[in-house]
């Protein structure tokens, strides 16, 4: 099918964008890679009176070290996170995470701050960026802000961004050195996550001195099974360890229902993913 | 709007309405049927080209997308009458049947033997994640690849077919157009 008619910007930095955003009012909406909203224009399910496409602003791709930080610009594409070695180095469960995301095709195109600010609670790059700490900076009209990832996801599809505002770039703390794995669960090639776990630790001299993991498609928004966490700090990294903090993967979810899942299979296999992604990071 | 866009070596200024798919554009506007729509939801990459060396789902990018860029479909794969490794390897190896997922499968097995000369049958899986094909089982397909990728010279990928300012021919890349 075909996209309803729309006028359509293309600018070239981002402070245009806004601007662009801005004058044309509520109907207006960001294209980035265009792999979930073309689907969405083309079924008709969305009608906006006009398209600003960020691709032409170069300011908005890449990856740089801040330091404490790795600084990934919305623009940039899975592709290459996929294959960046800062990223690499210092955000591995991010990488890990990309490299599940759809296909190939979609990951040329496809970007980073896009499936941030999409909110699919089945896309996978959202519990990574929780259990990473990651920070959205974004400018709207009044300036720009900086908001943690906890804020930042709200609801099913839904963020903190207004509709003038553009995410810029995501800053995300290093994690240098840390084992990571990402554990998803779907029915056939290509399809969304029916549950996922993400999964970071730092280990130190056998036993576990650090642990992030975050849920994917356990809630409306991205969540962390703190249980979890705390239950593999300071323990030896073994299988024992592992199995019993697997068991509180599912510790206050409530997880939605849909035609895939139920609340029980869905608590089920958060805890059986929980474990198999613990113990896929520390083999590495 | 106006776009300029070179397609299998030629370059091409139209004007687009910004809501035109690439797909659209290429097989409507330029005739190049070669490359073909399956489905409206971005799953079966039938309509796979590659833009500025990278394959896409061209049904899932607008023409204006590609502006001042550079697109390859199937039928600029065919050299002097000699089929691309690639078209040969499915064509000897029975990788099709009705065909309607060829055009797709054979622009993203390009792509992935660039990424990975020489792939096990995991890696053309994986690679071919994003075409669907309803007839072959992908038995042979994933033969015809792994074929393909002993009769490639190394790094002949998307980025190899990108023509140089300069080189670009005025006339179609196929002669029979
Ligand atoms: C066949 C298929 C399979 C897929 N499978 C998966 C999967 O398994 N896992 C997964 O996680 N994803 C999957 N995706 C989605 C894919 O990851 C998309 O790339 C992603 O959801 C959206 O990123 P995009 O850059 O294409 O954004 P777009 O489609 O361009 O935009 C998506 C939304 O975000 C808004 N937006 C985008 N960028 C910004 C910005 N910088 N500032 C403000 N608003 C912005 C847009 O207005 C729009 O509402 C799949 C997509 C397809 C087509
Ligand atoms: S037609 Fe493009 S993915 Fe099906
Ligand atoms: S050969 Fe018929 S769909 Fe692939």
């Amino acid at each position: 099918m075909i996209p309803a008619p729309f006028d359509y910007v293309a600018p070239s930095t981002v402070d245009e964008a806004v601007r662009a955003l801005a004058d044309a009012g509520e109907d207006a909406k960001v294209l980035a890679g265009g792999q979930s909203l073309l689907p969405v224009l083309r079924m008709r399910l969305a009608a906006p009176t006009t398209v600003v496409d960020l691709g032409k602003i170069g300011e908005l791709t890449g990856v740089r070290d801040e330091g404490d930080a790795v600084v990934i610009g919305a623009m940039t594409t899975h592709y290459d996170v996929q294959r960046d070695p800062l990223v690499h180095d210092h955000a591995l469960l991010l990488a890990r995470a990309t490299d599940t995301v759809a296909d190939p095709q979609v990951r040329h195109r496809g970007t980073f701050g896009g499936s941030l600010a999409h909110a699919d609670p089945a896309g996978d790059l959202l519990a990574p960026a929780l259990a990473l700490d990651a920070e959205m900076v974004i400018q709207g009209t009044g300036g720009r802000r900086t908001v943690s990832a906890a804020e930042f996801f709200q609801d099913f599809f839904t963020t903190s961004l207004a509709p003038e505002d553009i995410l810029v770039e995501v800053r995300v703390p290093k994690h240098t050195g840390w084992a990571a794995h990402y554990e998803k669960f779907n029915r056939v090639a290509q399809a969304w996550s029916m549950v996922a776990v993400a999964a970071t630790v730092r280990a130190e001299g056998g036993s576990i001195a650090e642990a992030r993991i975050g849920l994917t498609n356990m809630a409306s928004i991205p969540v962390r099974a703190t249980a979890v966490e705390q239950a593999l700090v300071g323990r030896p990294a073994d299988a024992e360890t592992i199995r019993a903090a697997a068991e509180h993967a599912a510790d206050g979810t409530s997880p939605t229902v849909d035609g895939n899942a139920d609340v029980e299979y869905r608590q089920h296999l958060a805890k059986v993913l929980t474990g198999r992604a613990v113990e896929a990071a520390m083999v590495g | 709007m106006r776009i300029t866009v070179t397609v299998d070596g030629t370059g091409y200024t139209d004007d687009v309405e910004p809501r035109t798919l690439l797909v659209h554009h290429l097989r409507e506007k330029l005739g190049k049927t070669g490359t073909v729509v399956g489905c409206d939801t971005s799953n079966c990459g039938a309509c796979t080209v590659h833009l500025n060396g990278q394959s896409v789902k061209s049904c899932s990018v607008l023409a204006v997308q590609a502006d001042g860029g550079e697109v390859n479909t199937v039928e600029g794969l065919a050299r002097d009458g000699q089929l691309h490794p690639v078209q040969q390897a499915f064509r000897d190896n029975h990788a099709l049947q009705c065909g309607f997922c060829t055009p797709g499968m054979i622009m993203q097995s390009i792509d992935l033997l660039a990424d990975n000369p020489n792939p096990d049958e995991e890696a053309v899986r994986e690679g071919l994640e994003g075409n669907l094909c309803r007839c072959t089982g992908y038995q042979n397909i994933v033969r015809a690849v792994r074929d393909a990728a002993g009769h490639m010279r190394p790094g002949a990928g998307p980025a190899a077919e990108q023509v140089a300012d300069g080189e670009r021919t005025t006339t179609g890349a196929r002669g029979d157009v």
